[in-house]
């Protein structure tokens, strides 16, 4: 049995989070939070000369090949910083994306200037408020190019290139846009996790070229989003576990009635149950990326399981630390609310947790269960 | 990062697995996992349990871990687990052993004399003896140390007086270890010897308790002028506080090696065959989100105990996640169990095998389930341990410490 991730892979979870904690620090994401930038553009230039973007992109295109595993523990720290970057859509699903679907030619022009960060991509799935099915996509790609709006886009005002779910013919299509052709309109949009951008983005007849097999876009576009999900499960579990040490060490140093408030056991009790449920979230996680780097049969399944346990977790973290850090938990002052924010826009931006449980079960019906 | 045994973990469990199949019969995996604790008491089961155990003795597979001068196979803690995991997919008794082996047997063997080990190990190992822990009273369970049973001095001998509960498999059981007052005038945790005791001893009444789900796994134990040899004394005089943390550390150890596995399966067939509004439940959503919200714990579980597998493969003391396994687990059982009968509508309260799906092992989990939740340290006691050990929490404040223990605040319901 080995299940765990290797010396070489926590020394490099050490040297990422050393590297946050200097870089990336609560300051930098309020900075981002506060004003009107949509992303650290220098941090983002920083993890790139790192290589955490091309960290699972192979070198022959200018990746730094590293795996699926080194992914996932980057991921764990970038949640963990709550790293105010478009390091999701742009190396989980667009990267994704080109990896499972790309042609050569397509992988070779566009992987090397998405690993070193020189160029972003995003993901546009969503057109409505609800949860998706593929015969509800009504953007079209008819004659090289797509039309219709996709909302919300993460990162969709900053991103230089989009993959696009369109209806293509009777079936899906994934197709790529650049987002600086013509025919393209952005806007971004507020939100409530300022410190993450989103957008809508209106294609009208803009040049777009097929990724993947046209036809193919509905099973791919899952594919891509299972990927996604155990990568975004483990920015989750950063989160969550932050949040639960942060509200520890809140509750040893704040007093009342004489004690510290981490004596109550009504309080003692929900960290109890909150580290049990981080540790779950944190095992669910590690199947995931089991599963991802293996390229398993049940990957799917270890989507679903450690998606909806890590949202879960991080959800219930980053409410419990506002609630144990009483009124100056509700400040815009404390960081509390950071993690409140993060943890809602990471549980929503891949589709909620109640759509990955259905899709699970639908996985034991179709008997892909291990 | 991969589940695979690495060559010697394989070589371990091929010698295992060769041995189980020349020994026993391979359990159908499709079978409906029943729950046995109701079964225990039954003397035939017993006798059966007590064969398997002297087979499995003559060939070393008992006590894995315990050196081989002891009856043990000097193993390592994952090759014991690797044989749970196969003895598991044979057709075998329920193991009735688990408080002497687990528990008890490491307790002679850490504070016993050389006199002690050599008369009572060799027969624990090989299930000739049975093995009961006298430790809880009617006042004393969670607060373990507030136990009042007496032992006075008298000559070589000891005198024991007072009540003993829930003592599982005392019916059946030749020897018991107990926790005795020596002291009252001193301080709760000072006053306190442990023993092992003749369960044939005149003075003994055992008395069955019959549990919620019928069964009477349990007793009570009066203790009336039971004489126990000095001799029999484990550890100091007053130092019985120590001897018992022993066997409670060695009860939180046992680690399970995945729990409640396959039941899921259960629960999804169960969901498939029973309807709701003319269609299968399966096809409602309220369950269908239900039945993913047990999966993923029960993955979840699983997946934590094969990290703790995993630091045990490496040679590490396992982390935290080991002590997650009752927690979550047991209420989860109940759940599951409350779930399922649910899904039979009114006949979910049928407990008839003949008449309930899957021969009413729901009703009789949903029954059984909440035992899982009191034995062996209750859902509340082990949160107090994760909060306190684990994560290092500041300790309640107290109202039994530096007071004698005849001063100690006591109720009604303690008596
Ligand atoms: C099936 C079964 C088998 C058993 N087998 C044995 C056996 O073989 N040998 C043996 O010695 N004992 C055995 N026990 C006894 C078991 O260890 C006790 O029942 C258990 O420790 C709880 O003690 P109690 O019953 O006195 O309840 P109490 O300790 O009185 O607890 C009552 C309630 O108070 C809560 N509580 C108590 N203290 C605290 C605290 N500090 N913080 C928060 N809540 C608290 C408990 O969680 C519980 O909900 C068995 C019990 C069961 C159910």
């Amino acid at each position: 049995m080995n299940f765990d991730f290797s010396e070489d892979q926590k020394l490099l979870q050490k040297t990422a989070r050393d590297f946050l904690v200097e870089h990336c620090p609560l300051e930098a994401v309020r900075k981002v939070l506060e004003s009107s930038s949509s992303y650290d553009p220098a941090l983002w230039k920083g993890t790139a000369e790192m290589g955490w973007q091309g960290a699972a992109i192979p070198e022959a295109y200018g990746g730094a090949g590293f795996g699926y595993l080194e992914l996932a523990v980057l991921a764990e720290e970038v949640g963990r910083a709550l790293a105010p970057l478009p390091f999701a859509s742009s190396v989980y699903l667009a990267t994704e994306a080109i990896l499972l679907a790309g042609s050569e030619e397509q992988k070779s022009a566009l992987l090397p200037s998405l690993a070193s960060g020189d160029r972003i991509g995003s993901f546009a799935l969503f057109e409505k408020p609800g949860t998706p099915t593929p015969d509800a996509v009504e953007t079209r790609f008819e004659d090289g190019t797509v039309s219709g709006t996709k909302i919300p886009v993460v990162d969709g005002d900053v991103a230089d290139l989009v993959v696009v779910v369109a209806r293509d013919g009777d079936g899906l299509s994934l197709v790529l846009v650049d987002l600086d052709a013509k025919g393209v309109e952005r806007t971004r949009l507020e939100s409530f996790d300022g410190s993450r951008s989103q957008a809508r983005i209106r294609f009208d007849r803009a040049p777009a070229t097929v990724l993947g097999k046209a036809g193919e876009g509905a099973s791919l576009a899952q594919r891509v989003l299972d990927r996604a999900a155990i990568l975004m499960a483990f920015e989750q579990l950063g989160g969550a576990q932050r949040s639960f040490d942060e509200t520890k060490a809140f509750a040893m140093g704040r007093y009342a009635f004489g004690r510290p408030i981490a004596s109550f056991q009504s309080l003692k009790h929900r960290m109890a149950d909150l580290f049990c449920k981080v540790e779950l979230a944190r095992s669910n996680c590690y199947y995931g990326a089991w599963a991802l780097s293996h390229d398993a049969r049940e990957l799917p399944l270890a989507a679903c399981q450690a998606r909806v346990a890590a949202t879960e977790a991080f959800e219930l973290a980053a409410t419990e630390n506002i609630q144990i850090h009483g009124g100056v938990g509700f400040t815009w002052e404390y960081d509390c609310h950071l993690f409140y924010r993060r943890s809602k826009h990471l549980a929503l931006a891949l589709g909620n947790a109640n759509s990955w449980r259905e899709r699970l079960i639908q996985e034991l019906e179709s008997g892909s269960a291990a | 990062m991969d589940f695979n045994d690495t060559p010697e973990e394989a070589a371990f469990r091929a010698e295992a697995r060769a041995w189980l199949e020349a020994n026993a019969e391979l359990a159908d995996p499709h079978e409906t996992t029943r729950n046995l604790l109701s079964e225990r008491e039954d003397p035939a089961t017993i006798a059966e349990a007590q064969a398997w155990q002297k087979k499995k003795a003559a060939a070393g597979w008992t006590c894995i871990t315990w050196p081989k001068q002891h009856g043990g196979r000097g193993g390592t803690p994952i090759q014991q687990v690797i044989w749970n995991q196969e003895e598991a997919k044979f057709k075998t008794p329920p193991n009735i052993f688990a408080i002497g082996l687990g528990m008890l047997g490491p307790t002679i063997l850490t504070h016993g004399t050389e006199d002690q080990i050599a008369r009572y190990i060799p027969k624990m190992v090989e299930g000739s003896e049975i093995w009961c822990q006298l430790f809880s009273e009617p006042g004393a369970g969670s607060d373990l140390a507030a136990l009042r049973m007496s032992a006075t001095r008298d000559g070589d001998d000891w005198s024991l007086n007072g009540q003993k509960i829930w003592t599982t498999g005392a019916q059946f059981s030749r020897w018991g270890m107990i926790v005795t007052r020596t002291d009252p005038n001193v301080s709760k945790h000072a006053g306190l010897t442990y023993f092992i005791v003749d369960m044939k001893s005149p003075g003994i009444e055992i008395r069955p308790i019959r549990q919620i789900n019928g069964g009477s796994g349990f007793n009570e134990v009066f203790f009336n002028d039971v004489r126990v040899p000095d001799g029999n004394r484990v550890g100091a005089v007053g130092d019985g506080w120590k001897v018992a943390i022993t066997t409670l550390m060695h009860e939180r150890a046992s680690i399970g090696s995945g729990s409640g596995r396959g039941t899921f399966k259960d629960l999804l067939r169960l969901a498939r065959e029973t309807q709701i509004g003319g269609r299968p439940a399966l096809e409602d959503s309220t369950v269908r989100q239900k039945l993913a919200d047990f999966y993923i714990a029960q993955r979840g579980l699983q997946y934590t105990s094969y990290r703790t597998l995993t630091a045990l493969s490496r040679g590490q003391t396992p982390g935290p996640e080991a002590s997650i396994g009752k927690l979550v687990g047991a209420p989860l059982n109940q759940q599951m169990a409350s779930f399922a009968c649910d899904l039979q509508g009114a006949t979910g309260a049928l407990s008839d095998p003949a008449a309930a799906p899957q021969e009413a092992a729901w009703q009789d989990q949903f029954v059984s389930a909440p035992g899982l939740r009191l034995a062996g340290g209750t859902d509340e006691i082990l949160r107090n341990i994760i909060a306190e050990r684990v994560l290092r929490l500041p300790p309640e404040p107290r109202l039994d410490k530096d007071v004698a223990f005849r001063d100690v605040p006591t109720g009604p319901a303690n008596a």
